[in-house]
């Protein structure tokens, strides 16, 4: 047990804070589904474009909201960057993941990527470019889970679960079902 | 992931796999509208080519192109070793220019070595004489791997000249290294010399009826025709090009009785009529297309890993 923890009830065995449990997780999707919907007025077009590696259940998991609120089912896919990244140079390389759109392809749809926490703004850089090599979608939007701040581009996002806060020497770890069996946004 | 791609020695099964992943990536490049991947923009690659080829030089081309390098081709012909510059100067040379990476292809077995103790770029060998061709070896499991789910437990068939071929060699290591077991099938006079040793090795075995390979319990479930090097035929490796074929040729006979779905791969350049007939060549089950687009995808795959990422000493 680290020695600087804190009393929370919400502190865990790997020391850190929560910062969101998996009941704000939801209720933050949820909230983000609608404004989607009501930036798009209806869920026409729309392509959720989830970022490898934990923005594609996310964009599941909002579509899935969707499909419930308006009926329909609308169109994920899996964007991976790795091979656009600006600091490919400065890491060993390792396989890039699936890339995978609809059939239709992405042009003239609304896109809207989403990823799981903001920080730099260096991938969403990449993902942009790496769009454009995929088509013209007509309009691009960014959802994110969590902002934490600290950009290094000039990006924002258009849809925010949670503001957050942070120092550059924290860090942020954000957990989900799909890939680590909780959800969970924790400060460390 | 090892600095230079010079024997498949040099990759493990793990980084074969990882090669694979990225390649099956690669792949889905191909068929977009926009083939440009910015992995290695600003970056310069040489194919260095001492000797003759199609496929292997243009699709290292492509594969280095497709990921936003510059590539330049030099061949022998037309350059200063036809002049007399020795392999060490021609090296240098090119490298000095301030090259990233170096694809060579050479007749002699061991250049591609001999030359990565030259230079401090990645070395990827595209042939060396009689003793390796990685990407070929890499590029035909690959395809396998998308034919038959797994290479785990599967048996492949490799048939012709196996002691002038370097795709042998690299593919024996490749496919037992990925849990296959390969039957080497060859004339006497066309198995390589010591292959007995060679064949205590795990998952190798060797063969001279091909139609027992073929058939039975233990049947190949993928067959890999080599190329018989017509040139060849006057060293007295066989009698006549009709004795070859009747008794190591994928006939139509041959293709007749074959299990349906069993892979035909053939690197090419073929030899219609001689190690491949017509009919098996273009039959439903023929890879030798797919194993040229595959060609590309495992070569941008190789380069990505070897060129884009951190300086590995």
């Amino acid at each position: 047990m680290p020695a600087q923890q804190t009393t929370k009830a919400h502190d865990g065995a790997d020391g850190g804070r929560v910062v969101l449990d998996a009941g704000d997780i939801s209720r933050a999707l949820i909230r983000i589904s609608h404004e989607i919907l009501e930036r798009n007025k209806g869920a026409e077009d729309l392509l959720l474009l989830g970022l490898h590696t934990r923005g594609v259940p996310l964009a599941r998991r909002l579509a899935d909201n969707i499909a419930q609120v308006e009926g329909t089912t609308v169109a994920t896919g899996e964007l991976d960057v790795t091979m656009y990244r600006d600091d490919l140079r400065s890491n060993p390389t390792r396989a890039p993941h699936r890339t995978q759109v609809p059939p239709g392809g992405i042009d003239g749809k609304t896109v809207v990527l989403v990823d799981d926490v903001l920080y730099s703004g260096r991938t969403i850089r990449a993902a942009l470019d790496a769009l454009s090599d995929l088509g013209r979608p007509a309009v691009v939007r960014l959802a994110v889970l969590v902002d934490r701040g600290h950009r290094e581009l000039p990006i924002r996002a258009d849809h925010v679960g949670k503001n957050l806060p942070t120092a550059r020497s924290e860090r942020v770890s954000l957990r989900l079902v799909e890939t680590d069996g909780e959800d969970e946004v924790r400060i460390q | 992931m090892n600095k230079h791609l010079l024997s498949i020695d040099d990759v493990g099964a793990d980084e074969i796999q990882e090669i694979f992943t990225t390649a099956a990536e690669m792949h889905d490049v191909q068929s977009r509208q926009v083939k440009k991947l910015p992995a290695l923009r600003g970056r310069t690659v040489i194919n260095l080519f001492f000797e003759d080829s199609t496929r292997t030089r243009s699709s290292f081309e492509i594969a280095g192109k497709w990921l936003s390098a510059d590539v330049i081709n030099l061949s022998a012909k037309g350059s200063s070793a036809s002049k007399g510059e020795s392999l060490r100067d021609t090296v240098l040379t090119v490298t000095a220019m301030g090259i990233d990476g170096l694809v060579v292809r050479h007749g002699a077995s061991g250049a591609a070595e001999q030359i990565s103790r030259w230079v401090d770029v990645p070395v990827i060998n595209a042939g060396d004489g009689t003793h390796e061709h990685p990407t070929q070896a890499l590029l035909d499991a690959y395809t396998l791997t998308r034919k038959l789910g797994t290479l785990e437990g599967k048996h492949v068939a490799i048939v012709g000249d196996l002691t002038h071929s370097r795709v042998f060699r690299s593919n024996l290591k490749c496919l037992t290294k990925l849990g296959a077991t390969v039957t080497a099938v060859a004339p006497p006079t066309l198995m390589p010399a010591g292959v007995g040793d060679w064949s205590k090795a795990a998952g190798f075995s060797v063969s001279y009826d091909l139609d027992e390979v073929l058939s039975g319990s233990r049947r190949a479930d993928a067959v890999m025709m080599l190329r018989v090097q017509r040139e060849r035929m006057s060293g007295g490796f066989f009698p006549t090009a009709r004795e070859y074929t009747v008794g190591y040729g994928l006939t139509r006979d041959r293709l007749a009785r074959l299990e349906p779905g069993t892979p035909i791969l053939h690197p090419g350049p073929m030899n219609r009529g001689l190690e491949i007939s017509a009919d098996a060549a273009d039959a439903l089950d023929s890879a030798v297309l797919d194993q040229v687009s595959a060609g590309v995808a495992v070569r941008m795959s190789v380069l990505y890993h070897l060129l884009a990422g951190e300086e590995t000493s």
